[in-house]
């Protein structure tokens, strides 16, 4: 048995190829559930109910799929370059420091000017945050030719470490009673609510319209032509003139800046503050939410909001049948696995001998 | 079986199917006893996959291999190596880092074991190289070796085997014109030595020397099969293609002013060995200069040189008198036509649209405004470029990858002849660089790639043809240079080199070694 290359592969499989990734994955969780022995369709149907089955639900929902949303962005903008940024998660966490770094260290050594000022500063500062960190490992890439992947993932760690420093250091909050939080964002710099009596905010708002804006970036620019050319195929893209170095640091300014402004986004819209558990593992989502989009921009919508609906959900189910949240991470990881040899069997098919 | 008069071997109704591609389609051939049986076909004939499938590598759909009378096991190379079958494949497979011996030995008992009996096989091996003619040293090591010598291992190395059925693949892609006389010498031997040998090439000349029977692949279908002595070489050729194939025709036309220059270049690696060494070169206005040589000796950094992607470590590149840096977009902006090598990985972009890649040059000018891609102008302007250089199997739209080679090559001389109709339709590229441009196409897309760079000489284009092939050099060029490890000689008129010079240039006898022989 072998795999052959095919010649040319429909756009309809690479649609379907997602969809497709998703039901093995549910099959195989439901193997999980029957083993945990919990009934398959009551669990099923509760985690719907959990994360779509009500407006509380949705909202739930649309909150959690907002970081998602952009770090998935993050992934998808820089896997199209053949970035590998796996970095995700440090970008968040560095954007999120400089955003309260910006926007909370007021009252003596902070910032006093106006919010138009200090709103606008604060999500650049996490931008460029998140930017700063990804530029180090696409250098050391570009020049030295050191593995991104290797480099993204382990700056995670520094840049955890790095935040529990701060937290426990000079940007503890006084009044935590001694947790390791951060101080918080002044008020006037909170996200507003989306829809009233919910946790649903205005970053959606914002995650969107990056998505569209990325995905015409991409789509009908000279600077989205050297992106996808770089890599789809370096080697060509250099031969044409595309400026190859160029190209993959500004990929990796936009990348980093989506995850870092995730992290912005997330205390401005829903914690206030940064601690060490704000994100559970958003830019680690984010790359399973690029893989089953397509990496196409607006494909990241649906499979954050996919994402974020089996995280809520499974969270509701648990309180239901004995079934433990963790089903979500099973499901998180197992999709992951199926895209990779969904989007094999695209580009190739099997041949005996 | 007519006893011991069996062929050596016979083929009856072989069909492979790779999906919808029918790669043989029920071939049936007998190789006699001591004949040299030459598979001419051009690539994609099927002349691979049929040699794949005697060799067990692949599983025939259909048929049977007879050798010597006895039913070959299908998909076993150890039973095909046993039954007296030897492969001499293109690329060569022998470990650098080992000598001689241990490379022909390999396989047959273990190396490395202090027990080991290395005298005898060394008999042996000097033996059967003297039965036949092959001198070889046993204690050498492969890396020290010349191309030729490598191929006389590896024939060696089947030999050692018992091989009674030598199948060379397209033995003479790599060789000098020496080296070649002396392979078509060995194989006589070998025959006279009682040996069967199966020929495959694409080359009609060398298929008319070497062989006594031809049989010519089409399309997966053997088309004919005929004794050498009566074959004629147009005849073949058109068995071959399935048509008649117009020869290129160069249009007489002026030389004119100096257009590009290299004076005293050198270019190292990145571990600082030297890839081109001093060279000096300068072409004229309408005329083409051929770089001739074995390939791997400096043609891939010439090159790339020439195309902005690697920058000289010292002396200078000029174009229409200006200095050249190594950036793409420079040479483009000079109205440089490049033409790389590896099409297929340099020259386009697979995953993108035909329209994205006809465009891939010249994205920012003029196909695009204020950094917004001109969509609508760059697919009339792929349209009329498909249109005119007859690019087909894919739409515009397509990815770029389902275009064969052909027209594959077809899209990138486009791109680069018309540049963009930048100025208008009357663009004329000043300096082409085209790099091996017809390797691998078919008989039809090389007259096309030829005929393309005449009339862009004609019109006034200075040409450099960079080829591993002697042949299309002698049939095209003005001007031949011949380069050896990076290091270039003169560029003399077609018309004042022998084949016999070029070869010993090619192997990088000196300059007055050459003019004298």
């Amino acid at each position: 048995m072998r795999l052959e290359a095919r010649a040319q592969y429909s756009r309809t499989a690479l649609v379907v190829a997602p969809f497709a990734a998703i039901a093995f994955t549910l099959v195989v969780a439901m193997l999980l559930v029957a083993w945990a022995g919990a009934p398959i369709d009551e669990t099923y149907a509760l985690m719907f109910d959990g994360a779509f089955g009500s407006r509380f639900a949705w909202s739930e929902t649309l909150t959690r799929a907002t970081p998602l949303m952009l770090t998935g962005l993050s992934a998808a903008v820089a896997f199209r370059a053949r970035l590998w940024n796996i970095g995700a998660e440090g970008q968040l966490y560095a954007g999120a420091l400089a955003a309260v770094a910006v926007g909370g260290l007021h009252g003596g050594t902070g910032f006093d000017v106006p919010t138009y000022v200090l709103f606008p500063a604060m999500l650049a500062a996490a931008a460029l945050a998140g930017a700063l960190l990804l530029a180090i490992p696409t250098l050391l890439r570009t020049r030295m030719g050191v593995d991104e992947v290797v480099t993204t993932l382990l700056l995670n760690f520094i840049v955890l470490l790095f935040v529990s420093l701060m937290l426990d250091g000079p940007m503890k909050d006084p009044t935590a009673l001694g947790w390791p939080q951060s101080v918080a964002l002044r008020d006037e710099l909170m996200l507003d609510k989306l829809i009233p009596r919910t946790r649903i905010h205005t970053g959606i708002v914002y995650a969107i319209g990056l998505a569209i804006a990325l995905a015409f970036v991409l789509r009908a620019t000279t600077f989205g032509f050297e992106a996808r050319a770089v890599g789809a195929s370096a080697r060509a893209a250099r031969f044409v003139g595309v400026p190859v170095t160029r190209t993959m640091m500004i990929v990796a300014m936009i990348s980093g800046g989506l995850a870092g402004f995730a992290g912005a986004i997330e205390v401005a819209g829903r914690t206030g503050y940064v601690t060490l558990d704000m994100s559970p593992g958003y830019g680690y989502s984010g790359i399973v939410i690029a893989m089953l989009a397509g990496l196409s921009p607006i494909g990241v919508l649906v499979a954050a909001i996919f994402i974020a609906g089996v995280l809520v959900g499974a969270d509701s189910m648990s309180r239901g049948v004995a079934v433990p949240t963790y089903i979500a991470d099973v499901i998180v990881a197992v999709s992951l696995l199926s895209m990779l040899v969904a989007a094999l069997f695209v580009r190739y098919r099997i041949r005996r001998a | 079986m007519n006893e011991g008069k069996a062929p050596a071997l016979r083929l009856a109704g072989i069909t492979k199917r790779f999906g919808d591609l029918v790669a043989n389609d029920s071939i049936s051939l007998t190789l006699r006893s001591g004949e040299v049986l030459a598979l001419l076909g051009e690539n994609g004939a099927g002349k691979s996959t049929l040699v794949s499938i005697l060799f067990g590598h692949y599983v025939a759909d259909a048929g049977t291999i007879d050798v010597f009378g006895k039913l070959l096991p299908p998909g076993d190379p150890a039973a095909a190596l046993a039954a007296g079958i030897g492969m001499v494949h293109q690329q060569f497979t022998l470990a650098d880092n080992l000598s001689v011996q241990d490379n022909i030995v390999l396989g047959t008992q273990p190396l490395w074991s202090p027990a080991a009996d290395r005298a005898g096989p060394r008999a042996r091996l000097l033996a059967t190289a003297e039965k036949f003619g092959l001198r070889v040293d046993p204690s050498a090591r492969v890396a020290s070796l010349s191309v030729g010598e490598r191929q006389r291992v590896e024939i060696l190395k089947a030999l050692y085997r018992d091989a009674r059925i030598l199948i060379l693949d397209e033995p003479t892609s790599v060789l000098t014109p020496q080296e070649a006389a002396a392979l078509f010498a060995t194989l006589a031997r070998l025959v006279a030595g009682g040996l069967s040998i199966v020929f495959i090439s694409h080359k009609l000349t060398e298929v008319l020397r070497v062989s006594d029977r031809i049989a010519v692949l089409r399309a997966g279908k053997l088309v004919a099969t005929v004794d050498s002595a009566r074959a004629d070489a147009s005849a073949l050729a058109e068995l071959m293609v399935g048509r008649t194939v117009r020869k290129p025709v160069a249009r007489d036309h002026r030389r004119g002013e100096r257009v590009c220059a290299l004076t005293h270049v050198s270019v190292e690696d990145a571990e600082g060995a030297r890839e081109l060494d001093d060279v000096s070169l300068g072409i004229r206005a309408g005329e083409i200069v051929g770089i001739a040589g074995v390939s791997g000796n400096g043609q891939e950094a010439l090159a790339e040189l020439l195309s902005g992607l690697r920058s000289a470590r010292a002396g200078t590149v000029t174009v229409a008198g200006n200095a050249m840096p190594a950036d793409p977009r420079a040479w483009i902006a000079a109205g440089v036509a490049r033409i790389p090598a590896d099409r297929h990985s340099v020259g386009i972009v697979g995953d993108f649209s035909v329209w994205e890649n006809a465009i891939a040059e010249r994205y920012r000018t003029p196909f695009a405004s204020a950094g917004l891609l001109r969509r609508s102008a760059a697919r009339r302007y792929a349209r009329a470029l498909t249109d005119r250089f007859d690019v087909r199997g894919a739409g515009i739209d397509a990815p770029a990858r389902a275009l064969s080679g052909g027209n594959a090559q077809k899209l990138i001389l486009g791109r680069a002849l018309t540049g963009g109709f930048a100025h208008g339709d009357d663009f004329a590229p000043v300096l082409i660089v085209a790099s091996q441009p017809t390797w691998g196409l078919d008989v039809g897309a090389v007259a096309y790639v030829q005929q393309r760079l005449l009339d862009a000489s004609a019109r006034g284009a200075a040409i450099v043809l960079i080829s591993d092939d002697l042949d299309e050099i002698l049939a095209i060029a003005d001007r031949v240079a011949v380069i050896h490890a990076g290091r270039l000689t003169d560029a003399r008129p077609t018309g004042a080199w022998t084949r016999a010079q070029i070869g010993l240039a090619m192997v990088g006898a000196t300059q007055t070694d050459v003019v004298t022989a």
